[in-house]
């Protein structure tokens, strides 16, 4: 087993490798010049060589690459071009906001698709399965945006106005000083997410509750629900872990949008600024970031997989 | 392996199986009544789109009234943060994103299924080497590389179409692979592969006909993501052309305003959910019907 994490964590690492190379390439090594994407078409030839120097364009790619690699291991992670500031210094705290709010969203979202699924599985063909599941197909084609201008319109300003429609963090604040603020962002988050992890519960659980050995607790005359919770149930998460990781990794992309709407500050809506100001150092340390979380959850998902499902745990 | 006299097992070892064709899979699956549903929404916004700009009222930039106007008048839907018309708007905002659409979720199928079904038929080197290509395009959410190459390159149509047809690609690749590797096994690619029938020929006319079931429920399914990511584009400010008549850039502009004129980002609104709703339901139709015929397959 730890032969087998220790492959998946090597993998992981070659990931990240050939992502930093493309993310590198895509912002810097692109044929075009970033130095005029920058700074526009009015730029004077003698700013847009010191931007060269800034960027350190001047130098051969690889040694380029080198510089902006070794950083990142260093925690260097470039100068902001708009605040000029270091990006570091600049994402810390939108880093912890968009934690939060990730993180209230995957405490609420988890078990609630969780139990959805469970609950559709157990009652299936019958009336809660299908107002579920038509609903969570409804909820999933919607795009984030879309299901965040409707709560937006819902709770906000048209129909009631019982939240606020914006829910900026102040510069020294913190996210939880202002609860009712977070309330929207994080529903259109779970609705991002629930609909995907519920599905695949259900259908794990269909096929758990049809196995033998639920059928042989069944048979003891054990009570339908430790048959349930106790014996279906925990058989049930092993695939769910692996969408469970994909989602939240999700989330890291999602966020860009959800952010946006609701002009929160965190590093999604940093990300959308960064673009719209051309700011190519700040672009590519978020780019790395998402891609780091992206490739933790998938490790985690599956060291989780393997711990809950015994089969996997003794072969590898 | 069946003995080489019998007829019968020669014949099903050898001859390709019937493979379910995308066109009778689409076909099957309006039997469902939510195929129907989807098919029937999705034509009634693809129509608006199409004859829209023929039908409005105004011109999608004339000003017609004051800002955020509610409805009544000479403007339906009331107008928006400029005074322009928001039914005219609406009615020309559709085409850029329906076109941009398809175009991209075209690319990323040919592109993955390509990819997908060269990696598995490869079985070596190439295979691993091209998933992991794909492993590391995956590793950075679809909206992200979008607004990356937009940075770049500029808010273009050709950048947006291309940023999200080769993040698309990828997923194709996976799902194609997966269905094309046990076909791989199959006898019938041996004996194809023994009577010298080039291998692109293999490729394209043996591994790609039995794979075209799972290819269509996953092309169904990244049709509805390109259009919201195209839309999610035009809502964070990066379409080609910021100030003209978008659907996502309409929700966005009007979104400050709508404790006053709330029509101006709802209509938008109404028109993507009903569009991503439709092509979410005839995907779930096509993967209900898909999922029917091969539990059908698999009873035989």
């Amino acid at each position: 087993m730890w032969g087998f994490i220790l492959r998946r964590l090597l993998l992981g690492i070659v990931v990240l490798i050939l992502v930093s190379v493309l993310v590198f390439l895509a912002t810097q090594a692109l044929p075009g010049d970033p130095a005029r994407a920058i700074l526009g078409r009015s730029a004077t030839p003698q700013s847009l060589a010191a931007m060269r120097r800034q960027l350190h364009l001047d130098q051969p790619v690889f040694s380029q690459y080198w510089t902006w690699v070794t950083g990142l291991l260093h925690g260097d992670l470039g100068t902001s071009l708009e605040a000029q500031e270091p990006v570091s210094t600049l994402l810390a705290p939108k880093l912890v906001n968009s934690g939060v709010l990730v993180a209230l969203a995957a405490v609420l979202s988890i078990p609630l698709s969780i139990a959805i699924g469970a609950w559709a599985a157990f009652k299936r063909e019958k009336v809660f399965d299908q107002a579920s599941s038509n609903l969570l197909l409804a909820l999933a084609a919607l795009p984030e945006f879309v299901v965040a201008v409707v709560l937006v319109i819902l709770f906000a300003t048209t129909v009631f106005h019982v939240l606020p429609a914006i829910s900026t963090v102040p510069p020294g604040s913190r996210p939880w000083n202002n609860w009712l603020a977070l309330v929207l962002p994080t529903v259109t988050l779970v609705i991002a997410v629930a609909p995907y992890v519920a599905r695949i519960m259900r259908a794990s659980m269909i096929e758990v509750l049809e196995s033998d050995y639920v059928e042989m607790a069944r048979l003891k005359g054990l009570p339908e629900r430790t048959v349930l919770i106790r014996h279906a149930l925990p058989n049930a998460l092993g695939p769910v872990f692996q969408v469970i990781a994909l989602n939240l990794a999700y989330l890291a992309g999602g966020i860009i949008v959800i952010e946006f709407v609701f002009n929160y500050s965190g590093i999604g809506g940093a990300v959308q600024e960064a673009v719209i100001n051309h700011d190519l150092p700040v672009v590519q340390a978020l780019a790395m970031l998402i891609a780091a979380v992206y490739v933790i959850l998938n490790l985690l998902a599956d060291v989780a997989t393997i711990l809950v499902t015994p089969k996997l745990r003794t072969r590898l | 392996m069946s003995q080489v006299s019998d007829p019968v097992i020669l014949g099903s070892e050898l001859t390709p199986p019937v493979g379910i064709r995308g066109t009778s899979l689409l076909r099957r699956s309006l039997r469902l009544w939510r195929t129907r549903i989807g098919v029937a929404l999705v034509g009634l916004i693809v129509l608006l789109a199409i004859i829209g700009p023929y039908v409005a009222p105004y011109g999608p930039s004339t000003p017609v009234g004051a800002p955020n106007s509610t409805p009544g008048g000479k403007a339906v839907l009331g107008t928006d943060y400029l005074g322009q018309d928001v039914l005219s708007r609406v009615l020309y905002g559709g085409r850029s994103i329906l076109v941009m659409a398809v175009i991209a979720t075209a690319l990323g199928l040919v592109a993955g299924a390509a990819i997908g079904l060269v990696a598995a038929y490869s079985r070596n080197a190439l295979d691993d080497t091209l998933m992991r290509g794909m492993d590391v395009l995956m590793a950075l959410p679809q909206i992200l590389l979008g607004l990356v190459a937009v940075a770049i390159i500029g808010p273009k149509a050709w950048v947006i179409v291309v940023a999200i047809g080769l993040t698309t690609a990828p997923r194709i690749a996976r799902v194609a692979r997966g269905a094309a590797q046990p076909v791989v096994e199959r006898d019938f690619i041996a004996a194809s592969e023994a009577m010298g029938v080039p291998r692109w020929r293999i490729v394209s006319g043996e591994l790609l006909p039995n794979t075209l079931g799972p290819l269509t429920v996953e092309a169904s399914l990244r049709l509805t993501y390109s259009i919201a990511l195209i839309a999610a584009l035009a809502f964070l400010g990066l379409s080609p052309n910021p100030n003209g008549a978008n659907w996502g850039t309409m929700i966005q502009q009007n979104q400050l305003v709508l404790p006053v004129q709330p029509w101006g980002a709802a209509a938008p609104i109404i028109v993507i959910a009903l569009l991503t709703l439709g092509t979410g339901l005839i995907g779930d139709g096509i993967a209900r019907t898909a999922a029917g015929i091969d539990r059908a397959r698999g009873d035989e």
